[in-house]
């Protein structure tokens, strides 16, 4: 166990997803005797011309961020000699790779991934991930490698395959033949594909991965099955148990406030608008946002203080929020059902004395000991505008924030 | 009448001696929960707080003649308390605790499939059916007994939508927090199943998120077999796609899961669908109302 609490109440909600990069990914992949291109992580251009002259001088140069699309955006080229491949890493170190997945801020280079360059005869996706409706996992086949399988599972549901995992009696083998068929593999290659499947599957569920895909699968010239690419995510709830997977988290892929939210047990997302948000619970949180927007607001960010936050959470969360220079006002929107308003207003003050309030502030306060919460704000001096209910509150916020 | 627990129901506390446990227990038992003994593994013997604490949920039920647990055990051991309670044969166990690895819910889920143990949760606030049984961390007293059973995947936000309806003088008949976990015991549809059947319950408010698809597979029953009118809000209009907003479950991928999805399904249905989660208790009021003159369960809007 952390020292986090065990419970937080319905409140606060775990961090982000923790996502890795396609090198990492194929390490594990590796672990769990799936083949993967020869080839190696840079952090320089000096150390992926060491790489390239390894692999023979061609190689692949592939940019390791986390988002996918990179290729569209530049972030991955092909290089014939080591002088290339250093020339190549020279560009993409440091530059701001812009993809689908990115947003059009794009996301800083650090690391590449050095590779041989492999012989295509055909590309196949293969993916491992929750099903939520039938509380299973499930392995997704299908023949179209390398497009988006979001847009081919809606577009052409029948070109994806999906076989459920059984919890008790775990994966078939038969299952992974019909997934193998459906791709319309060919004899040896279906007993190959079936293993390298079982092998998906094991990969996934002894590191609790909440995905995990192989996009695109390739079968090469020589009948061999390649992961060309690959990605995994992992369910945090489960990171306790997985220190080694704990390891492979690269804080530079994260937005800089949201690691210091997660630190301080805070769920804190940045977004475009100007109207800061403190809300206790994920659901009350959204639909605190989603009521700014209605009445013609931006938020600037999603932030669940949790069911039970303490004084210096607040406090802290004041100061994530007011980091964005974008922000023009602050609205907070407290239920506070177990936690009382008062203890809640007091440490709101307390908090807002600590650090430099340069914006105003709305809030909206309900539940055991409302009055003495408010009055307690009302009495403080500082500059706290009180709402009466969630469309008041927004309409207040919005008026302030729109006003500067 | 009420959903799943009344004032018959007789409650165990699993994890009591810890500080959510005692906490949570003492609010209930003051809310006038039939709280009949604790379970706490190497502490059976002892009294916590005036209850009994028994080491295993088999020896309390043996002992109590309880038929419900609330769950307080830490997310690493919280899958193994929920087969305890289910092995134990209780009706309901209900699971408090957040950050439970989904694979192990995975198993839970396979192990509770043919059981006479229904889940709620986990990761959820619980179950109240107003001035009779409180099984949660929600605050009691904003509830009043009533016409309206309330779902919801949220905490707080629940407590808003229930906040606005008593606020007019509407009351509950139970309300249920079923969790923003992917993988949860009690779903949507059996919830509405179970509302569907009680003659208390005149409308429902469905409270829904962003991920998955919950709330489209209540739309589909409801169109089947539901015969009572429903409010519903899907919290996460505004979120952005692939981005966790907190709850595992609230994650949009690729155009799937979305709130605009979600809607257009459950107003087909024919639910009376809000974009503001600010009218809640407004547009009850007024089901409830058009409802009136014919006096049924009946009354579909």
């Amino acid at each position: 166990m952390s020292e986090r609490p065990v419970l937080r109440g319905a409140g606060a909600r775990g961090v982000v997803l923790m996502k890795i990069h396609e090198y990492q990914a194929k390490q594990i992949l590796k672990r769990f005797g799936i083949d993967v291109p020869r080839g190696d992580v840079a952090f320089s251009p000096k150390e992926a011309g060491a790489i390239a002259s390894r692999l023979g001088g061609r190689c692949v140069v592939k940019a390791q961020i986390h988002a996918g699309g990179r290729g569209k955006g530049g972030g991955v080229k092909i290089a014939g000699d080591v002088e290339e491949a250093e020339r190549l890493a020279r560009q993409m170190i440091g530059m701001n790779l812009v993809t689908p997945q990115t947003g059009p801020q794009g996301k800083r280079v650090r690391r590449l991934l050095i590779e041989e360059p492999v012989d295509i005869a055909r590309e196949i996706y293969l993916g491992v991930t929750l099903d939520r409706g039938r509380s299973v996992p499930v392995v997704m086949g299908s023949g179209r490698g390398g497009m988006d399988i979001e847009e081919v599972a809606r577009k052409d549901p029948s070109a994806l395959r999906v076989e459920p995992v059984d919890p008790l009696v775990g994966f078939r083998p038969y299952q992974a033949r019909r997934i193998g068929y459906a791709l319309g593999l060919k004899g040896e290659e279906v007993a190959r594909a079936a293993r390298l499947m079982q092998a998906m599957v094991a990969a996934y569920v002894e590191t609790d991965a909440s995905l995990l895909e192989i996009n695109p699968l390739v079968v090469t010239r020589q009948g061999g099955l390649l992961a060309l690419d690959a990605k995994m995510s992992f369910d945090d709830n489960a990171l306790f148990r997985h220190p080694e997977i704990r390891e492979l988290r690269d804080p530079e892929e994260e937005d800089p406030l949201e690691v210091e939210a997660s630190a301080h047990g805070l769920n804190y997302i940045k977004l475009q608008g100007n109207v800061g948000c403190m809300v206790n619970g994920a659901g009350l949180a959204m639909a605190t946002m989603d009521i700014i927007k209605l009445v013609g607001g931006e938020p600037a960010n999603f932030l669940d203080v949790g069911g039970g936050a303490t004084s210096e959470q607040v406090a802290s969360a004041f100061k994530i929020l007011l980091a964005d220079q974008n922000v023009k006002a602050v609205l907070i929107n407290i239920f506070g059902g177990i936690l009382r308003v008062d203890v809640l207003a007091r440490g709101l003050v307390d908090a807002v004395r600590k650090v430099e309030l340069r914006v105003p502030v709305v809030a909206r306060l309900e539940g055991t000991n409302v009055d003495e919460g408010r009055r307690i704000l009302q009495e403080s001096g500082l500059n706290f505008t009180l709402a009466e209910g969630m469309l008041d509150a927004a309409k207040k916020v919005v008026a302030l924030a729109g006003a500067r | 009448m009420s959903i799943l627990v009344d004032q018959n129901t007789r409650v165990i506390v699993q994890g009591i001696t810890g500080r959510e446990g005692t906490f949570h227990a003492r609010g209930c038992r003051e809310y006038g929960t039939k709280i009949v003994a604790g379970v706490t593994p190497g502490r059976g013997g002892t009294v916590h707080e005036g209850i009994t604490v028994f080491d295993t949920v088999l020896e309390a039920v043996e002992k109590t003649g309880a038929d419900a647990s609330m769950i307080f055990v830490p997310p690493a051991a919280a899958a193994d308390a929920i087969l305890e309670a289910a092995d134990a044969r209780l009706k309901l166990a209900v699971c408090i605790t957040e950050g439970i690895p989904a694979s192990d819910m995975v198993r839970v889920a396979a192990a509770l499939e043919d059981g006479p143990t229904r889940l709620i949760g986990p990761n959820c606030p619980g179950i109240i059916s107003p001035g009779k049984c409180k099984i949660g961390i929600m605050p009691g007293y904003i509830h009043k007994p009533g016409p309206v059973g309330v779902i919801s995947r949220s905490g707080t936000l629940t407590y808003e939508a229930v906040a606005q309806l008593s606020k007019r003088g509407i009351g509950q008949s139970t309300c249920l927090g079923i969790g923003g976990d992917p993988i949860i015991g009690t779903t949507f549809v059996d919830a509405l199943a179970l509302f569907r059947d009680d003659a208390e319950t005149r409308v429902i408010v469905l409270i829904g998120e962003i991920g998955g698809g919950a709330e489209e597979e209540a739309a589909r029953y409801a169109a089947r077999d539901l015969n009572k009118p429903m409010v519903a809000f899907v919290a996460g209009q505004t979120a952005p796609p692939g981005k966790r907003m907190g709850h595992a479950g609230a994650i949009i991928a690729g155009g799937h899961g979305t709130a605009a999805e979600k809607m257009a399904a459950l107003q087909e249905y024919g639910a009376r669908v809000l974009q503001s989660p600010a009218e809640i208790g407004e547009a009850v009021e007024a089901l409830l109302r058009e409802a009136a003159p014919s006096a049924g369960a009946r009354g579909r809007a």
